[in-house]
């Protein structure tokens, strides 16, 4: 299979604080890979530095078998391949609906506005909210917000998509919305990686669940042998804990 | 014979109201180049002092970034900590007798008030770049957008609209401290009123004239910009577009702050 992304022996540090030690996976095109575990075991970290937003300590990350660490591309034209959506949405505030949708693609892409336009439409469609595009940030609601955020992402036609607890920052009744819309870009084919506490999305739409813990991978397999029968202690007993709640 | 208040304000106005017209002018010339320059220069130090820089900047870049956020800081810190007025006479005089440059006194004035405005700018546009928050830094570079992509469309824009307030009072202070430039001699409005009065020593009822003048300044400054302000936010409403069954039906929906 076409791996999008290879890490090898990833590590990150804070000063002394050793965040993340030799991570080592991939996801290939397609995929769809939830990454769970408790809360302080680094899942966002590792999403960061998959982004750059992190600079990683150590290790390589391989985009298409280059190590993009050894700055053969540029920084920005790598994390315009690899979209983000965040757990606070971070909307550009300043920007309708629309606008935040068409300003990367106008500005890293250097699209016309007219087919900016056109693929933002397309997307803003996809989720839902094409009704709402001269909205502002601040007045519309978080799960309509992350929907915009996962329509902003998708207008830069990345080839992975990065979710960091899409559904962690919404009041309970509008996670499904976005969980929704999630399951229909699973679907599509759309290479994800998921950070997420809703065991219910990991079990049914991920091809791969990974389990970290302290820094590292625990366990990396298909949902049914991670949900029903995992290997590790450690896997069983987080398992445990999160699914009592 | 003596003259009640009304009196000698007509008369002073009936001789004096080109002197008074002049110097508002002048005043409010200097005031508003003034503001203008110091806003420019408020905002470059302003992106300057927040680049970021961490581990994966190149040495020599950061030590350069020291340097010039040090010179930065003593700029910042000189001008904030020493009175306009004093300021005005080292530059006026200091000017003529180091470097032999005999400056006009309105470009020394406008010189003076531009970068003792940028002092004070530099920091309220750091802190208006610092209240954007760090989410909307990270989603920009996500979608590849690089610093200066991120400043000038996503984070500027906020920042602006956020220290506008701040501005509008520099602006005020402005119109009002540029009467410290009359120790240079500059014909703005404070000083030619104190010709005036010295021509009939009717000095309390010249300066209540002078008083209304800068009082008709501020407060209409005061009230532009806050209409810019209001006009900045944009409607407090939108509208939902296309309904599936009427293409042009369009429902307006209230802010819901
Ligand atoms: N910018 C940072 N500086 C210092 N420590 C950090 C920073 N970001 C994360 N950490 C630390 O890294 C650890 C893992 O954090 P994180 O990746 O956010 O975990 P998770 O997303 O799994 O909850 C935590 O102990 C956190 O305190
Ligand atoms: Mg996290």
């Amino acid at each position: 299979m076409d791996k999008i992304i290879e890490i090898r022996h990833l590590q990150k540090s804070f000063g002394t604080n050793v965040v993340l030690r030799d991570i080592n996976f991939s996801v290939s095109k397609g995929e769809v890979v939830c990454i769970i575990g408790s809360s302080g075991s680094g899942k966002s970290t590792l999403l960061r530095c998959l982004n750059l937003l992190e600079y990683p300590s150590g290790g390589e990350i391989l985009y298409h078998g280059n190590n993009i660490l050894e700055q053969e591309m540029s920084n920005a034209v790598y994390r315009a391949k690899m979209g983000m959506v965040f757990q606070q949405f971070n909307l550009f505030n300043n920007l309708n609906v629309l606008d935040n949708c068409m300003v990367g693609q106008i500005k890293v892409l250097k699209k016309d506005p007219a087919s900016a336009k056109e693929k933002a439409m397309e997307y803003l469609e996809l989720v839902g909210m094409s009704q709402f595009i001269t909205a502002k940030p601040n007045q519309i609601s978080g799960g309509q917000k992350q929907r915009v955020a996962i329509a902003r992402a998708l207008s830069m036609e990345p080839e992975a998509l990065l979710f960091d607890e899409p559904t962690s920052a919404l009041d309970p009744e509008l996670v499904g919305e976005v969980l929704k819309v999630m399951k229909k870009l699973a679907r599509s084919g759309l290479t994800m990686l998921v950070v997420t506490h809703e065991m219910g999305f990991a079990r049914d739409v991920a091809n791969r669940v990974v389990f970290m813990d302290s820094g590292v991978i625990v366990e990396d397999d298909v949902p049914e042998v991670i949900f029903n029968n995992p290997n590790n202690e450690r896997t069983r007993e987080f398992l445990r804990r999160t699914l009592e709640e | 014979m003596e003259r009640t208040f009304l009196e000698w304000v007509i008369l002073i106005w009936n001789s004096n109201w080109s002197l008074f017209l002049i110097g508002a002018r002048n005043t409010l010339f200097i005031a508003l180049t003034g503001t203008i320059i110091g806003f420019a220069i408020g905002i470059v130090i302003g992106i300057i002092r927040t680049i970021p820089i961490d581990d994966n900047t190149h040495p020599v870049a950061r030590i350069a970034y020291k340097i010039i956020n040090f010179l930065l800081l003593c700029y910042i810190e000189v001008f904030r900590g020493t009175p306009m007025i004093v300021q005005a006479m080292v530059v006026f005089y200091g000017a003529a007798w180091i470097y032999n440059i005999h400056l006009s006194p309105i470009t020394a004035g406008i010189f003076i008030v531009s970068i003792n405005t940028g002092a004070y700018m530099a920091e309220i546009v750091r802190g208006g770049i610092l209240s954007v928050d760090k989410g909307q830094f990270e989603a920009a570079h996500s979608i590849g957008m690089t610093h200066f992509q991120t400043m000038a469309n996503i984070v500027l824009p906020q920042a602006i609209r956020n220290i506008l307030p701040a501005t509008s009072n520099e602006f005020v202070i402005n119109i009002k401290d540029t009467s410290v430039l009359s120790v240079i001699s500059v014909t703005e409005l404070f000083f030619l009123s104190k010709s005036a009065a010295g021509v009939n020593f009717a000095f309390f009822q010249t300066m209540s004239i002078t008083c209304v003048i800068y009082f008709i300044m501020t407060f209409t400054v005061t009230r532009i910009l806050r209409y810019i302000e209001i006009k900045m936010d944009g409607p407090s409403v939108f509208t939902i577009h296309g309904s599936q069954s009427v293409p042009e039906a369009q429902i307006r929906i209230v802010n819901r702050e």
